[in-house]
């Protein structure tokens, strides 16, 4: 069956505190999920007290500042702190979300929780192993292909409307902020493909210079890979970037309906 | 652990090319659900006080007998698309997902032909 509590070796224990400075000026506390592959140790939540006078204003500089100045020993990935690169996506303040533009001042706990995205394998404190997710990735093939030979001369051209029907899906920076947040994805992960992969599934199915559509619903249209999505839409709701792929995905149910009698 | 690719996993027995059927039967059979479901309660509502003779020669009625009929066979017919999904989602182990999975489609269709033997029974019977 599937596990709604967590196995015994996985259950988050109490953690360390780290009060912070006697002068600081405005302090707020982040709970962070840690665990250390190294020892047998359950996790542990971690409390963390900053003085967000002396910090930068999103979670990310909280994140880097406690690295930096408190406990080395905290593990996250962060590259591009602009919300382009999806490395420092995370489970905060009850949200799966980007550290790096999630504002401190927006998390609504009194102790902002920080945990790894929810049901991935830990690899260490914050950051998730998502081999599978990018294997799945993989698996729809994401790039285009063609039967006809491209113009000589030049680039295969697309219209201003065909490349409007790419706004809303090129933008995914594939932080996997929204598969992790969908429960068929957490009971059913080793089938679904997710709502972040089909979403950039359909991205090539609209693509009007792609033509290899047919073969990506065949692909599809599966009841696992595609159907296991019910439209909960809690992936719409935490997309970082502000993405629909619940949208996404009903646009590919409407297409498997197109090539067939109703 | 597996040495096998992750890609592998994931591509595994390939597509079933299958589900839609299945996802758009749920959806027509439960915008037929919508108008019979409504007729349904203003039926049962109205037989709240009746006693079998009154409930008899209401079923008697070739309209009424047709729309019990159709509300019974439409809705054992969605509750098994439904519980199905339910399965699929909830029960991992694949011996009890295929006995849940079987017990299922065989109850509803017995649960079916037993609505219309007694509908039959009732409205045409002694």
């Amino acid at each position: 069956m599937t596990e709604f509590a967590l196995p015994k070796n996985s259950r988050v224990q109490k953690g360390k505190h780290f009060p912070a400075a006697a002068d600081a000026k405005s302090v707020r506390t982040f709970k962070i999920y840690r665990w250390n592959p190294d020892n047998d140790e359950n996790p542990r939540l971690d409390t963390y007290d900053i003085d967000t006078a002396d910090c930068g204003p999103m979670v990310l500089h909280a994140l880097i500042k406690i690295k930096n100045e408190i406990d080395p020993t905290l593990t996250f990935r962060r590259s591009c702190r602009e919300g382009i690169c999806g490395s420092c996506a995370m489970n905060i303040d009850g949200t799966n979300t980007l550290a790096c533009t999630k504002e401190i001042s927006d998390c609504h706990g009194k102790q902002v929780p920080i945990y790894p995205l929810p049901h991935m394998p830990v690899v260490k404190d914050l950051v998730p192993d998502l081999s599978q997710f990018y294997a799945q990735y993989a698996s729809i093939r994401p790039w285009i292909r063609t039967q006809s030979s491209p113009p000589p001369d030049r680039e295969r051209r697309q219209s201003k409307a065909d490349r409007a029907k790419l706004d809303g899906l090129y933008e995914c920076i594939l932080c996997a902020c929204c598969s992790t947040s969908c429960p068929s994805y957490w009971w059913n992960g080793d089938r679904y493909l997710g709502p972040a992969v089909l979403l950039q599934a359909y991205r090539w199915i609209i693509d009007s210079r792609d033509e290899d559509s047919g073969d990506r619903l065949d692909n599809l249209e599966d009841p696992f890979r595609l159907y296991r999505c019910h439209t909960i839409m809690n992936c719409t709701k935490t997309c970082p970037k502000g993405l629909n792929p619940a949208k996404a995905i009903a646009e590919i149910k409407k297409a498997m309906l197109a090539r067939r009698s109703a | 652990m597996s040495l096998r690719d992750p890609l592998a996993e994931v591509r595994g027995l390939g597509s079933a090319k299958a589900g839609t059927e299945h996802w758009w039967a749920q959806r027509v059979s439960s915008v037929l659900l919508l108008p019979l479901t409504l007729w349904f309660l203003l039926a049962a509502a109205s037989l709240l006080r009746a006693d079998y003779a009154d409930a008899r020669v209401y079923l008697a009625q070739p309209l009424n007998a047709f729309l019990l009929l159709a509300f019974l066979l439409a809705a054992l017919y969605h509750a098994w698309l439904g519980l199905q999904v339910v399965i699929e989602d909830y029960v991992h182990g694949r011996a009890m997902e295929i006995s849940l999975l079987l017990a299922v489609r065989l109850l509803a269709f017995l649960a079916a032909l037993g609505a219309a033997f007694c509908l039959l029974r009732i409205t045409m019977g002694a």
